[in-house]
């Protein structure tokens, strides 16, 4: 346990307070858990938008002449799909294939920046600083400079079919030219900052990476201008109920060192044109071999409400696997939830059974994401 | 500040009990109810279920987490809420509310009648006033 002491507060704390959020600990931060409730939170990023504090997300910054070259070794994505200004999604795993991290990975002119998940930052900042140089035989060609920035920016996301409108009455930056998920560098406000067009909620969106000093007033001015459209502050709890209608993964959840990103429905984050990457053999393995599970989507038939750990069994009665995360959907409002399976015949529409305290009860596999919301996906 | 009634007494696991004629109305106090968040799912006993005092009786969950509730007098159940049942009779419930515990968790949101067989057990219920210290803490 951590003392009270070492917990962190973000610099938007006091606005959490002041708002009346129910303030919980998260990866070592006090975060909102929600303000008004999770259900009108979440409503709100469906229909109008929200407002969200990621401060405690870890942003490490990989610079020098080797940087690209040492990513792409650290990453099982290829950086090369995408120009500078783009963004991919990734894994980072081990040598066995195993996820250590999830994470954003912006290509910038000379350096990269990695957003890291805030309970893994410290294990992913070893793990770089372990392998960081390990590349190549005699070592030069892949050393870097890694560079924690976590302490110094503050995260702030907009999400939510408003976000554009919002966000453009405080910012000169053309936001309509930003595509999914690209990034400029721009005024906010008076200050400069990133703009990032991306979200974990399925909506259209922003992520603002901005200066810890400059969160309070680009908070501020965004909950005035977002008035008039509805837009309101949204804790952690309406953040899990939005990515998992959306069906995005959470470490911790879906992700973990014990699984593959093929498994867990990421095998489109395994860049298997690039020669070299941590975990590429055991990962390439499984592809070729096809994974022995396999991430569902389920909505419940009965009565009853699906959480992580609860055991999946088939029609006749067989343990298959386990719920990764369930909730009550509040824009389907229906119970929900995903499941890592045995892949044999675990098909859209097949009839499943949850154990949910001491019963058994009905489920059906079912297309996922659950919901498809504002998201201008590229082409 | 939650509300909490005086006309009710009370337990440590937050629920509230109302005493008319040998029969005992209980439910979720407002603290829980905030506590808890947006309800969507209440697992009532069924009526002619005998239940003993301070055993696992029922679940209520919020979009965040489950929470047991546990019988705060033995007895028979006698009535329960069917606004929070999402099924009735084997049928989906159209009346479907389990909202009513946090909207009114002290009179639309009550939860389950029981028959008490133990009147001596009434004695270690909480008083308001006790119970409003319980929550302080």
């Amino acid at each position: 346990m951590e003392s009270v002491a070492q917990i962190k507060k973000t610099p938007l704390y006091d606005r959490h307070v002041e708002a009346g959020a129910k303030m919980v600990e998260f990866a070592g931060y006090l975060l909102p858990l929600q303000y008004t409730g999770i259900m009108e939170e979440h409503e709100a990023v469906r229909t109008a938008a929200g407002l969200f504090d990621l401060t405690h997300m870890g942003e490490l910054e990989i610079r020098g002449d080797w940087s690209l070259e040492f990513v792409q070794y650290l990453i099982t994505n290829d950086v090369n799909k995408i120009p500078v200004g783009g963004i991919v999604y990734s894994t980072i795993c081990n040598e066995y294939g195993g996820i250590l991290d999830d994470v954003l990975v912006y290509r910038m002119e000379d350096r990269i920046l990695l957003i890291v998940n805030a309970a893994n930052k410290d294990k992913i900042y070893r793990w770089i600083m372990d392998k960081e140089g390990t590349l190549s035989a005699d070592g030069r060609k892949d050393r870097c400079l890694v560079v924690d920035k976590s302490q110094k920016l503050a995260l702030i996301a907009i999400q939510g079919p408003k976000s554009e409108e919002i966000l453009q009455r405080i910012t000169p930056v053309n936001l309509s030219e930003i595509k999914y998920y690209n990034f400029v560098k721009g005024k906010i406000l008076d200050t400069e900052g990133i703009i990032s067009r991306t979200g974990y909620t399925g909506e259209d969106g922003f992520e603002l990476y901005v200066a810890n000093e400059d969160a309070v007033p680009i908070w501020d001015s965004l909950m005035v201008e977002g008035e008039e459209y509805g837009l309101k502050p949204v804790g952690l709890g309406a953040r899990d109920t939005l990515r998992l209608e959306a069906k995005f993964a959470l470490y911790g959840h879906e992700l973990n060192e014990e699984r593959n990103p093929v498994e867990v429905g990421l095998k489109w984050v395994v860049g298997k044109d690039k020669p070299i990457f941590i975990g590429k053999t055991p990962i390439m393995k499984v592809i070729e071999n096809k994974p022995e599970r396999k991430l569902i989507g389920f909505e419940m038939k009965s009565p009853g409400i699906p959480r992580q750990d609860c055991k999946v069994f088939n029609e006749d009665d067989e343990e298959v696997g386990i719920v990764t995360s369930g909730t009550f959907s509040p824009t389907l409002k229906k119970a929900i939830g995903l499941a890592l399976v045995n892949r044999k015949g675990m098909k859209v529409g097949k009839p499943i059974k949850i154990q949910i305290r001491k019963k058994l009860v009905p489920a059906m596999i079912v297309k996922t994401p659950f919901y498809k919301g504002s998201v201008k996906r590229n082409k | 500040m939650s509300k909490i009634p005086e006309n009710l007494l009370y337990t440590k696991e937050h629920e509230w009990v109302k005493i008319k004629d040998g029969v005992v109305t209980i439910g979720i106090t407002d603290y829980a109810q905030d506590q808890l968040g947006d309800i969507v799912f209440v697992e009532l006993p069924e009526v002619g279920d005998e239940v003993t005092q301070l055993e696992e009786m029922g679940v209520v969950e919020s979009v965040k987490t489950a929470s047991d509730m546990f019988a705060p007098l033995s007895g028979e159940i006698v009535g329960v809420n069917k606004f929070l049942m999402q099924e009735v009779d084997g049928e989906d419930n159209e009346d479907f509310h389990p909202e009513y515990v946090n909207q009114d968790p002290y009179v639309g949101g009550w939860i389950c009648k029981i028959k008490i067989s133990d009147e001596s057990e009434l004695e270690g219920l909480l008083s308001p006033e006790d119970y409003k210290q319980n929550t302080a803490q």
